[in-house]
This record gives structure tokens, sequence and C-alpha cells, in this order.
């Protein structure tokens, strides 16, 4: 029995650990540090109807245990990404969970019908949080009703499931979560990326040129498992994890929180092989810890039943 | 694959303000053969510092495993790096990039290598190795201000070198343009590294010859997955093309992406 399998919708996965979207590009530039066979699962970048090329360049900044993106979802479009770069990742036995993002809902239900038809796609994750682009993108995600009509449209045209990322930029996150728990999701993934900002002393801008972007890193990962903390408990659905994702200790963390699988973003610019290690070290945490199966760590700070004796 | 690797310092010293040689040893050196690419360093595991840092390489001595690195302290990164001494560890990634074409040269071809400031470094690798291929080297190197001034000495003898200084404090006056023009320098192939405006004014001027800038850009990954490091390509009406510094370059021939 392999004790790191974990089962979501769409997703059968060898460990709970997948690259984050946005943050792996589609796989090809980290095929060059390791075998992108082991991971549990792999979320492709964002993918747009048309290709974009984003915002200009400055697009990240660092900051305190952190860093300030503002890409734009810069991506080469739905056409782009079904002939050239998901026949590439057919070569992996891994699941792809393929971003989608608009800026109208009729560019997400086209991008959602075409994408779920792809053969190793097996779920797709609706970008309703992207901080970083001037329609759409986060104008979905941060009122209820039209966070849940979003959900309901793109649904009804995908072959596969379908997870609602979240935003941390609302007032109640649970709401949104039950509003589209609600309107048919079958997962969330949660946290995006904190609207933040810094600025430079001499010239008096922001360091971006977008101006504000979405932080990252470990400095949001006690927002992101608070958060994961309440969300799994008010619904019944599976919840991708992330926010600063680093270290096996930090999966198990999430997993406590209500997290049935995680994603690794910012770590895999601090360290590309940061995947594989965790992956590996995972084994020997969960013996520290007195756990048979890593499924048995989700929601165990929350859940009576589940309190190691 | 690409690996990573624990190198060891096995010295650091300021060599003009704010300028750092540091030099470390490691396996992963027989690697570093192709002059232009760069490392990707992370400094120190603490959480704060949580992006590596792209250092071009200088110099590298293959046979003793043993690489060279100059930087200008300038923020945390750099200045933590700074504090490094002997024995100390860096994480080091790469080499990364594509570097200088060293075959766009021939041999007994004139090769003009033209640096600013902390992008004069990788000029030297790429000048030892033209000049074992039989390349005629000739270096032009702008700086700020006298105190800036770095490997003048180490430049001299591979070939003629130049050294020009915006306030005239030390070599002749002006920018690295102005000393190509007085003294009249003429080269089969210019290969450039520095900031952007003088990579500009170049391929302004030079832009039919045979030239090859190396570009700087904030890079986020270094590995080409975050696309932080993105530029335009020239002639692309569509707006979507795009090279990535970090990847595609630092180096590409004149003329291929909007500066």
């Amino acid at each position: 029995m392999n004790r790191l399998q974990v089962e979501l919708p769409g997703l059968s996965m060898r460990n709970p650990i997948m690259p984050a979207s946005g943050c792996f590009g589609f796989g090809k530039e980290y095929a060059k540090y390791y075998d992108l066979g082991i991971l549990g699962a792999i979320a492709i970048k964002a993918t747009t109807d048309q290709p974009r090329f984003g915002n200009p360049t400055p697009r990240v900044a660092e900051t305190s245990a952190g860093m300030l993106n503002a890409i734009g979802l810069q991506n080469p479009g739905l056409e782009g990404v079904l002939t050239n770069e998901l026949p590439w990742l057919h070569q992996y036995d891994v699941p792809i969970v393929a971003n989608v993002a608009g800026t109208e809902i009729a560019d997400y239900i086209e991008t959602t019908a075409k994408l779920s038809k792809a053969e190793n796609v097996h779920a797709i994750e609706l970008n309703i949080s992207c901080p970083n682009v001037k329609q759409g993108g986060i104008a979905f995600g941060t009122i209820p009703h039209v966070a849940a009509e979003l959900t309901k449209e793109v649904k009804n045209v995908s072959d596969v499931p379908v997870y609602v990322k979240l935003s941390p930029n609302v007032a109640d996150i649970v709401e949104i979560a039950r509003a589209v728990e609600k309107a048919g999701a079958d997962g969330l993934s949660m946290i995006n990326t904190l609207l933040g900002m810094r600025i430079d002393l001499k010239r008096r801008k922001p360091i971006l040129s977008n101006g504000y972007g979405g932080l990252s890193g470990p400095a949001i990962k006690p927002v992101a498992i608070r958060m994961i903390h309440q969300v799994s408990q008010a619904v019944d659905i599976p919840i991708i994890g992330m926010g600063g994702i680093y270290t096996a200790e930090d999966v198990v963390e999430f997993m406590l929180a209500g997290a049935s699988a995680i994603a690794v973003g910012t770590a895999n610019f601090t360290d590309p092989f940061v995947c594989p290690t965790i992956i590996e070290e995972l084994p020997a945490l969960l013996d520290e810890l007195e756990v048979d199966h890593v499924q048995d760590l989700i929601g165990g700070s929350w859940k009576q039943c589940n309190v190691h004796s | 694959m690409i690996k990573k690797d624990l190198l060891k310092i096995t010295t650091q010293k300021e060599i003009a303000t704010n300028i750092m040689e540091v030099t470390c040893s490691g396996s992963l050196v027989k690697q570093m053969t192709e002059p232009g690419q760069f490392l990707h360093l992370r400094v120190d595991t603490s959480d704060d510092l949580l992006l590596r840092r792209p250092i071009s390489i200088c110099d590298v001595d293959l046979e003793n495993e043993s690489v060279t690195m100059l930087y200008r302290v300038e923020g945390k990164g750099t200045s933590r790096l700074s504090y490094k001494r002997e024995g100390d560890t860096i994480d080091v990634l790469g080499p990364l990039g594509n570097g200088f074409p060293l075959e766009a040269t021939d041999k007994g071809e004139t090769a003009l290598l033209v640096g600013g400031g902390i992008g004069v470094p990788p000029l030297y690798y790429l000048s030892k190795q033209l000049k074992e291929r039989g390349v005629n080297v000739i270096h032009v190197l702008g700086f700020q201000s006298k105190e800036n001034v770095f490997y003048e000495q180490e430049f001299s003898e591979l070939g003629d070198t130049y050294v020009v200084t915006a306030d005239g404090t030390y070599g002749s006056i002006g920018y690295v343009t102005d000393v190509i023009n007085e003294k009249n320098l003429s080269f089969d192939t210019m290969y450039s590294c520095g900031p952007t405006p003088m990579l500009a004014a170049l391929s302004t001027i030079y832009g039919d010859r045979r030239l090859f800038i190396s570009l700087e850009e904030r890079m986020g990954c270094g590995v080409g997955a975050c696309f932080a490091c993105v530029c335009h390509v020239v002639g692309d009406e569509s707006g979507t093309s795009y090279r990535k510094v970090c990847t595609d370059g630092p180096v590409f021939p004149v003329g291929e992406v909007v500066l």
C-alpha cells in the first residue's frame, strides 16, 4: 500500500504534492531538473482563450519571507496549450490540473470546454483570484453570487471535475466557498496570493510596474492555514491547500488544517528540487508523527475522532 | 539534468568600492565551460531571502574546479553574501542560460568586448576563451568613477584595454561609445554586457554588425518557469511573442529583443 496516495475528484495522486499553477510553467523547465513522473499532479500555468504577454517588467519583487508578483497571466493561449504544452506532458503518467482564466464568462466557458477534453487534463482549476489583471480574474472571486454563477456555467461544459481557486482578498472566504460548493464545484484550491505592494524609496514609485502584486511565500502561510481550517469545516468538498509551503512539515500542517492535497508554489523558485525533496522526506515525517497514511492527517486539527492517542 | 551543489568559498575580497570578488570551488565547476552563463545563488537558507541571486561567471579554472564571480553589494542579498568568508558554502544552481557564441568569431579576427559597470565580469572569461582560439581581443570598459574601476590589469594581459569613466576621474571621460569612436576601433565581432541604455546605444550604432549583447533583468526562478524576466521580440506585431532573459538569454544577437 502506498501510504502517500490521496484520492480527490478526478485526481488519483501517488502523493499529495503538486506544483502550483503559475510557478511551474507547463513543466518543461523543471523536467531539466528531475523526472516529473514522481509528482502527485501538475497544475499548469493559467490558460486564457487568446495568447497574453502579461504585464511590463519588473514583475517580481522580494519581500520579507515572501515575494510579490504581477506577471499578468502570460500564456500562449488555448490553442497553444492544446497543441504544444499538453501533448508534451503526455509522456508523464501524472494527472494535469489545468488552470483556466478569463475576462468574461464566455472566455472561461470556451477555454474550459476545450481544455477539459484533453486526454491528460484530469481537473480544471477555475482561476477567479488572480490579482494582477485589469479585467476578470479576481473580479469573479470576491462576490459570492458572481463566483457561483461562473462556477455553474463552467461546470456545465467541463468534462472533468472543477476546483475553484479562492482569493484570500475577501471579507469572508467561507461565504464564497459555500457559494461555489452549492453551485457545483467539486473542490477548492486555496489560497491564491494576497494583494501587496512595495515602493522604491528613491523613485517614490511602486517597484512593480503593475503597482500592486500578489504576495506569496512563507509570509502568507499562517493566513492560508487559518483559511483552510475555517473553510474545510464549512464545506464537504476537498481542498488543495497552498500558500508558502516549503517543507514536509508544512505539508502536514496544511493537511491537519483540512487540505486533502497541497500545491507548492514560490518554493520552486527558491529550490527547483523542492517537490522531490518534500516527497522524499514525507514518509520519515509520518513515521516520526506515528501516522500510517497521509490521508489520516486531513482535518486532523479539528476532527475529534482523528486525534492520535 | 541541471544540478545544484554547495560550493566552498576559497577567497572573498573587495576589489573596488562595493565590488566583491569571490572564488569558490566544487565539482559543479566542471560544467562551467560557456562564457556568459550565470550562476543562481541561494545566499543562505533564512526565510527572509527567498529568491536566488543571478551572478555572472567571471572566470573558471576547470583543472582546480574553481570559479570566480564579481558582484556589486547592492541590497540585502549581496550584502549578506559579502559577509561570507573562506570555508563558508554557497548553494549554487547552474550554470544557467545561453552564453556568448565563441564560434561567431574566427581565428585571426578581432573581437571588441564592451562592458559597463557590473556587466564587465562575464567578458573576462569570454576574452580568455576567445584569445585561446586565436582571436584578437580589444576591451572597452566603462565605469561610473575611478573608485568603481576593476580588472583593468587582468584584461590588459589579454589585449588592448581602454577604460572610460562617466565623470572622467580615471581613463578617458564619457561613455564606451565615445572611446570606440575616438580610438577608431575596428572589429569583426562585438560582444557586450552592461546597463540597458548602453546596450541600446551600441545596438543603434552597430545594429548592422556582428553584435551580441547580454541583458540583465530582475529574475524570479532563473529557470524559465515564472515569466518574470521576459522581453518583447523585435518585429513581433502580435505583441505576444517573448524571450526569457534567464533561459533564452541572457545573451542575444543584436536586433532579436526589444531593449
